[in-house]
């Protein structure tokens, strides 16, 4: 098997948390919301060694509680996920360090109180992976290789743009030396152009380290452009999972063909001006997802069947999967 | 001729700070005619958010205008006393902001909310004020509106409190209705349901739209005619059309090139080198000469000309223009 990360029928549940404060509104006959959320349900998948998975949907639909899961971060409610065979957290820890992430907000992220060689050198130093002597040229030669300038290694944050930063996040996870890359939303806050650098910078990198990565967005267009097969969420489950050229010229799920429809396109050659085909509605709450397939409500071409029996994933024929009793 | 809904001429917006002056806005002009689209688009630091504050007389000291001229169907707006503003803005002049959860007040109803929108330029008793804001919100797709004039703002999802922003917007039926990013905080699926109806809506009422994006695709899909702007500078103007399928300036032509869609999937984008300078020290000359493939000692010193006048751009060596 070819397979270096996997996902098993994996869920995650989040109970809100009832303080002291709920408890006592509640004697008082306060109503107290204990519904669970399932952020995400039965979840399976699998990663091939090199590969790019995109993952892909609108707020709510569970892909960045998915990519923590795989990253080892969060621990699932059941089942479970592999990286290579093994599970990558053991009662509640992580106990890899072959997973890395890069999150959204390069602000957040970062240590505003560490210079940024050292936040690029702890954990490889914590690990072994280098000694304590050798972290400033290391910290240096990582530098470079996200493209910034190696003399930067005693600077704050605060010292470098957003484009800088999150390269500074990506050289954090690298230096660790990971198999695989989870990457949450990295470009979601950067300026057009910025994007298209630390874009560029992710396809070299992916090549030159051979890493296999997870690549979480909301945006279709970035997420076509650097994944090999790329996975539809809607209210905690994948709704499709294609290679990505397919499921962008042929979506087989209903939905996929409405969030397609949906991005603005930048219509260089005629059609300027092009009318917007919306989905219907909004989003239903995930406290209380519709009964059968949760798109029926929004969905054009939903029957009684799909309003009683949630469709499973099944091959569509074209080395794909998707959840749509039309499909 | 009637003049122009609005036209703005070398409208300069600077902010005194304790390290420099920053120019926020530098010199920026153009007009807008009834019931057009005008498309603001750029980066982050690249003014087009202070134009629009500018423009309907909500900047926060220490911005001020210190030059150019706004004028809004013939009456000067630079200089204007804020009595007089205050009776523009809301009535004839709208604006829509990015983040519907802070626009909205969130201990109020939205009825409670509406009318005051109303009642602010006067003359309207309580009931014909709550069917305006009912038919208001009926307008933007709310429906059951009678019953949601009595929810509270964190009962509306973010595209319904957004709607909401948008019928408070239509209230006094504006002339001009200057919309900040309003989709940025949405899901596409909502966003695309928001672009379908502003663009009906302007084209029902022929009220004139300034939409502020940075996302040039949007624009290209809603605007009839586009302007890029890059620390505080216009950089290109023209119809959508002719700006995206001909760009003249280099930056236009790089903002394209930077976009996933504009390359197969997988190879690399062509990017713009470098990043955006400090708005303390824009370079002198052309600004973006810094990150420009074409630039030479002339783009570094002088500030370049504008060419042709429907569709033009700042720039020494205009591209022939193809894509």
């Amino acid at each position: 098997m070819n397979d270096i990360l996997t996902a098993e029928n994996v869920s995650r549940r989040f109970s809100p948390h009832v303080t002291l404060g709920d408890r006592i509104a509640g004697l008082f006959g306060a109503k107290l919301d204990r519904r669970p959320v399932m952020a995400v349900t039965d979840v399976t998948l699998s990663v091939q060694r090199g590969a790019t998975l995109g993952l892909v949907g609108e707020s709510g639909c569970g892909k960045s509680t998915l990519g923590r899961m795989l990253a080892g971060i969060l621990e699932p409610s059941e089942g479970m996920t592999r990286l290579n065979g093994a599970a990558p957290m053991q009662a509640g820890r992580k106990t890899t360090t072959r997973i890395q992430t890069v999150f959204q907000d390069p602000f957040a992220s970062l240590n505003p109180r560490r210079r940024v060689g050292d936040t690029i050198t702890e954990g490889p130093i914590t690990h072994g992976l280098i000694t304590r002597s050798a972290a400033d040229s290391f910290a240096a030669v990582w530098l470079t290789k996200v493209g910034l300038d190696p003399a930067y290694v005693s600077r704050f944050p605060h010292q470098f743009s957003g484009g800088q930063r999150q390269r500074i996040a990506i050289a954090r996870a690298l230096a660790m030396q990971p198999e695989v890359l989870i990457c949450d939303e990295p470009v979601a806050s950067l300026d057009v152009s910025i994007q298209a650098q630390i874009l560029n910078l992710f396809l070299d990198l992916r090549r030159e380290f051979g890493l296999t990565t997870i690549f979480i967005s909301h945006d279709l267009s970035v997420v076509r452009h650097v994944s090999d097969r790329v996975a539809v969420m809607y209210l905690g489950r994948i709704v499709e999972i294609a290679d990505a050229n397919s499921l962008y010229s042929m979506p087989q799920h209903p939905y996929t063909q409405a969030l397609l429809d949906s991005i603005p396109k930048l219509s260089i050659d005629g059609n300027i001006g092009v009318t917007f085909q919306p989905i219907r509605g909004e989003l239903p709450s995930p406290l209380s997802p519709p009964s059968g397939c949760a798109f029926h409500p929004r969905c054009a071409r939903a029957t009684e069947l799909c309003r009683g029996e949630r469709p499973r994933l099944k091959a569509n024929g074209m080395n794909g999967l998707v959840a749509c009793h039309f499909g | 001729m009637k003049p122009a809904l609005l036209q703005v001429r070398d409208l300069c917006t600077h902010f005194e700070t304790r390290t420099g002056t920053i120019k926020a806005v530098d010199g920026v002009s153009f007009t807008l005619e009834r019931g057009e689209i005008l498309g603001l688009v750029g980066e982050s630091g690249s003014g087009k958010s202070v134009t629009g504050f500018s423009l309907i007389g909500l900047l926060d000291p220490p911005g001020r205008i210190s030059g150019g001229s706004i004028t809004f169907q013939g009456q000067e707006l630079v200089g204007l006393p804020q009595a007089d503003m205050r009776k523009l803005r809301g009535k004839r002049i709208a604006m829509i902001f990015q983040d519907p959860a802070a626009t909205l007040n969130p201990v109020l109803t939205i009825g409670q909310q509406m009318m005051m929108a109303v009642q602010a330029h006067g003359g309207m008793g309580q009931g014909a004020a709550l069917a305006l804001a009912e038919r208001s919100l009926t307008r933007v797709g709310i429906p059951d509106a009678a019953t949601r004039l009595k929810a509270y703002p964190h009962e509306f999802s973010g595209g319904m409190r957004q709607r909401v922003a948008i019928a408070i917007a239509l209230l006094h039926g504006p002339e001009l209705i200057i919309a900040d990013e309003p989709t940025t905080a949405l899901d596409v699926s909502i966003q695309a349901q928001i672009l379908a109806e502003m663009k009906t809506l302007s084209q029902e009422s022929g009220t004139a739209l300034i939409w502020i994006s940075h996302d040039l695709a949007i624009v290209s899909s809603l605007a009839d005619r586009v302007i890029v702007l890059y620390l505080g500078r216009v950089m290109e103007f023209g119809l959508v059309a002719d700006v995206l399928r001909a760009p003249l300036h280099p930056y236009t032509r790089g903002l394209l090139d930077s976009l996933p869609a504009m390359a197969d999937p997988g190879q690399k984008l062509r990017q713009i080198p470098g990043s955006t300078p400090s708005p303390l020290h824009v370079p002198p000359g052309c600004p973006f000469a810094p990150r420009c493939g074409h630039a030479d000692d002339r783009c570094r010193s002088d500030p370049p000309p504008v060419g042709d006048h429907l569709h033009g751009a700042f720039c020494h060596y205009p591209l022939a223009g193809s894509t």
